[in-house]
């Protein structure tokens, strides 16, 4: 039994320090994927002067109904505007909206969320019920009804009651979640702590309370952007979001488009590809961040 | 070495961990034997690779990340290593098999318990439903469960914790292993609920010849039941022997140590506390050499180089090169540095805080119907009353759901009472509100038990301890705030640059004192201590417990010191308060409630808790109280200790019995006394 301790020959390969971004790409691959189509749009929409090949609004009535080509890579409307260049200035469009109506409704529902759950009791009671009803309506139905109320208010180009309607479906849902996050951080011995220094209600809610819902909060606004998007697409389908000549995903698939898409299909594929992509990349984004940030996934 | 009585031998084993910061070593060269029927205890702080090594026994790592890379597991003459998962799992439950230290999660919860008991019976042994059933009926009466056949079709939650431990003790027996693991097997465990299991085990080890293999941190667990010990140290076994050995003749200084840094409940308080400084290494980049070397007294040149585990004695073994010194009494003898006198002054006078008939009723609504609920009531403070003199330290010791907590939040005002006074400084705290209790949360501040939820994660030490210093004005602006945060530190032995940190990159005795210091910063009177060093390791433990009094002294604090442990209270406090179910049952001074205790609850509960010495352990007669805490929603009549009082007669169910001062300052609230 005697003998210094043993040493097993075993070589393992040396450990390689990565970066937060490498380690997410490696565990995530299709958040990562994603995450690149997210900086793709938003590349293009933030350069849409630079990138689109032609003007959006520009009408050609002699290129009317074009097929794709090259001049053309995604054809022409039954205006002659190029299709391409409308949906690169749409990403525009659809990320100020859902990043806006995203933020807003957050934001709102986080701090609602926390009250809530800090307060408890009576506050707490009051506020989830009002909550059911909110959660009562289908979405869609309460946002028609929010834009119908408000009417128009144009503030640089952007329609803020548009973004107020989004963003008031989506206060109820992330209030529930942040509220039951908030639930069990009030417990911890760090709120009492703070509760015993006898430090005011703001001062616990923002300081001590807020941060460490951060992480469910994040996932929540990656998500809710893509839900977003989707509503305002929805919206100005239905003649109630965005307004011609503004290039809009959801405004080009309604008007003429559905009297020309037997003749002219590529009037509403990429429009609608661009819908489909940027929601399911920001909810996979969104997935795969809450899989990352969880630390029951880690090794 | 080839002992026919040999039922496991581990040989050489090396686990280790690949994680994405590196390579853990967890177990490295761990060599030791099992002889058939007899008790050994594993002993050693949290990540010395004490649970690791049995989990490897099992072949129950952590996969893909925990491999066994070096070394053998003989049982019965066969390596576990070499077998299939097929015949590994066949040996599980039925050889070998494990209890684990969480009884509320280690059952499962939508099964009857019966079917859980039975389920290797079925799987192993191939038993039919009858044969298996009437097995599980044996077993529950084995493990000294009453009306076995009615409670084998009831579910985990209708079981107490205690209950539940037996529950898994039976599942463990039920195809008479040869083999059982226990993993921290009463950690969660109340003391006298202990005591219970612990017997319960070593009796049915001897009964039925099964070997033990005891996990713990508990040095009284070993001292009572072990037959050999492992001290395990930073992935080494560093002293192997008889339990005798080990405690009475250790040979390895940091075994030493750990016998001397534990506050013991035969020794009178006023005695400082001996402990190991600093920290065990990060097994990530474990030190050449000696791994205790960094915190030894008696480290030279020579320790550098990995020293051999030798044998001092037949039997008894040691990792030190200094080993036949330590044995010769060149080094280490007896250093107990005892100080005078363990009485302060001041103890007259004015009364800091006092607590008159306290009162805190919890109301719970449990549904009975989709329109219909009940509303009761939990008891969990029923008229506690008692004073604290300023400088003084006043311990309050219960098991868990005494209400001993409950009685530090209502002096925080971080739950107000139902009734009664607390008297702060000469004023009625209990009905303030919270304007007006601003400037005296000041003044009684608090420290949590566990040192992991009470930081904020998102705060660096510098702003949690900064943040009361510049809400209350304390000190002028933020670079003044900085230099009191430096030397606030530096008063709980912690380093200025720490301030950067955040609470995750330090340790749970480093947390420990990060929370200490955020108390201190708002220069309070009186510090409630909410079980402060329990979730602490031992030789953590000591350096805490010597930090408040220490701070004690310099600054003439006055705690109130809530534990469940009953040495580390009888080590700190000058008088000490017993609770049980909401009530005080006793209230003395610490020495003469440890010398003579007057409420049969106090006795039961210094006979439950084991001391760390097996010859004292062997003399002392093994009383263990029965019964359950009962539930406080439905608290017995009268007495609430009626129900488990080896003494109470028809007139205890009758009559709430008053705390009488039956000796000057010593109270019981017991009719028999």
């Amino acid at each position: 039994m005697a003998g210094a301790v043993s040493q097993p020959n075993v070589v393992y390969a040396p450990v390689k320090r990565r970066s937060a971004l490498a380690q997410f790409c490696i565990a995530q691959p299709l958040g990562a994927i994603s995450g690149v189509a997210i900086v793709v749009m938003l590349f293009g929409g933030a350069f849409a002067e630079y990138v689109a090949p032609y003007d959006p609004l520009a009408i050609d009535f002699g290129a009317m109904l074009a097929p794709p080509s090259w001049e053309h890579w995604m054809g022409t409307d039954a205006f002659g505007r190029d299709i391409f260049s409308r949906v690169i200035y749409g990403a525009r469009t659809a990320l100020t909206i859902g990043f806006f109506s995203s933020l807003f409704g957050c934001v709102l529902g986080a701090i609602l969320g926390v009250a809530s759950a800090y307060f408890g009791g009576r506050i707490d009671m009051l506020t989830q019920r009002f909550i059911d009803i909110m959660l009562s309506f289908p979405i869609i139905v309460l946002a028609l009804v929010v834009v119908a109320m408000l009417g128009r208010n144009l503030v640089a180009g952007v329609d803020v009651n548009l973004i107020v309607a989004i963003a008031i479906p989506i206060v109820p849902k992330v209030a529930r979640v942040v509220r039951s996050a908030a639930l069990s951080i009030r417990e911890m011995p760090y709120i009492d702590a703070a509760r015993a220094a006898g430090f005011g209600h703001l001062r616990i809610i923002f300081r001590h309370m807020v941060p460490n819902v951060a992480a469910p909060f994040l996932i929540m606004f990656t998500a809710f952007i893509a839900q977003a998007i989707l509503l305002e697409a929805s919206l100005s389908f239905l003649g109630l979001g965005v307004t011609e000549p503004t290039p809009a995903w959801g405004l080009m698939l309604s008007g003429n488009a559905s009297d020309f898409y037997r003749e002219a299909p590529w009037m509403i594929l990429f429009p609608g590809l661009a819908i489909s992509v940027a929601v399911f990349a920001f909810n996979l984004f969104g997935d795969s961040l809450r899989d990352w940030l969880d630390p029951k996934f880690k090794v | 070495m080839t002992d026919s009585n040999v039922l496991l031998s581990v040989e050489d084993l090396h686990v280790h961990f690949v994680t994405s910061r590196g390579v853990v070593r967890a177990v490295e060269g761990v060599s030791y034997q099992v002889r058939r029927g007899e008790v050994l205890a594993i002993v050693g702080e949290s990540g010395c690779g004490k649970s690791v090594s049995s989990l490897a026994i099992m072949r129950l790592l952590a996969k893909p990340a925990g491999r066994v890379v070096h070394g053998k597991i003989m049982f019965e003459g066969v390596n576990l290593l070499d077998l299939s998962d097929e015949e590994m799992r066949e040996r599980r439950g039925r050889d070998i098999s494990m209890i684990f230290q969480e009884p509320m999660t280690s059952l499962n919860p939508v099964l009857p318990i019966g079917l859980q008991i039975m389920e290797p019976l079925f799987i192993h042994l191939n038993m039919t439903q009858e044969q298996a059933r009437a097995r599980a009926v044996e077993l529950l009466g084995l493990v000294g469960i009453t009306d076995p056949e009615r409670r084998l079709d009831q579910y985990p939650h209708q079981f107490s914790g205690g209950m539940r431990q037996r529950v898994m003790i039976a599942i463990g027996l039920a195809c008479n292993p040869k083999l059982i693991i226990a993993d921290e097997p009463t950690t969660a465990l109340d003391v006298t609920i202990q005591a219970q299991i612990l017997e319960l085990m070593r009796e049915l080890s001897r009964k039925l010849n099964i070997a033990l293999v005891i996990i713990t941190h508990n040095l009284g667990v070993v001292a009572r039941y072990a037959d050999r010990v492992n001290v395990m140290y930073a992935a080494r076994v560093v002293e192997q022997g008889t339990a005798d050995d080990v405690f009475l003749r250790p040979r390895h200084p940091y075994a030493m140590g750990l016998m001397r840094s534990v506050p013991r409940l035969d020794r009178p308080r006023g005695a400082k506390l001996e402990t190991i400084e600093g920290l065990p290494p990060n097994l990530l980049d474990p030190p050449k050499g000696c791994r205790f070397a960094a915190r030894c007294q008696f480290r030279q040149d020579a320790c550098a180089a990995d020293p051999p585990l030798v044998e001092v004695e037949a039997g008894h073994f040691s990792a030190c090169l200094r080993a036949g010194e330590i044995a010769a009494g060149g080094i280490g003898g007896e250093t107990l540095v005892r100080e005078a006198g363990g009485k302060r002054e001041g103890r007259a006078g004015e009364k800091l805080l006092a607590v008159k008939g306290l009162k805190k009723f919890f109301k719970v609504t449990r549904k009975t119907g989709t329109f219909s609920s009940v509303e009761s009531e939990v008891r969990a403070v029923n008229d506690v009353s008692f004073d604290i003199s300023p400088g003084e330290t006043l311990g309050l010791v219960g098991e868990s759901g005494c209400g001993k907590t409950t009685v530090g939040r209502t002096i925080l005002r971080l739950e107000s009472p139902t009734a009664g006074e607390i008297v702060f400084k000469g004023q009625d705290i209990a009905k303030l509100g919270s304007a007006e209790l601003r400037p005296i949360r000041r003044k009684i501040q608090v420290i949590f038990q566990d040192p992991y939820s009470s930081l904020n994660p998102r705060m660096t030490i510098g702003q949690i301890i900064a943040e009361p210093l510049l809400v209350y004005g304390i000190v002028k602006d933020k670079e003044a705030a900085k230099k009191r945060v430096a030397e606030l530190l530096e008063g709980v032995g912690l380093f200025a640059y720490m301030a950067e940190r955040y609470p995750h990159e330090m340790s749970g005795g480093q947390r420990q004192r990060v929370g200490i210091a955020r108390a201190l910063a708002m220069e309070p009177e009186c510090i409630v201590c909410d079980e402060p060093v329990s979730a602490l390791d031992v030789s953590i433990q000591g350096q805490i417990i010597n930090l408040l009094e220490n701070l004690q002294k310099k600054l003439g604090l006055t705690y109130l010191f809530i534990a469940h442990d009953l040495a580390v209270v009888r080590h700190i406090s000058d008088r000490v308060a017993v609770m049980y179910l909401g009530r005080m049952m006793e209230l003395a001074d610490g020495d003469a409630l440890y010398a003579e205790p007057l409420h049969p609850y106090t006795k039961a509960l210094l006979d439950a808790a084991p001391i760390p010495d097996p010859v004292i352990e062997r003399a002392r007669a093994p009383r263990t109280l029965g019964g359950e805490i009962p539930s406080p929603l439905r608290p017995p009549s009268g007495c609430v200790f009626h129900t488990r009082c080896p003494i109470a007669d028809e007139s205890c169910k009758a009559v709430v019995p008053e705390a009488r001062e039956v000796k000057p300052g010593h109270y019981v609230a017991c009719l028999k006394v």
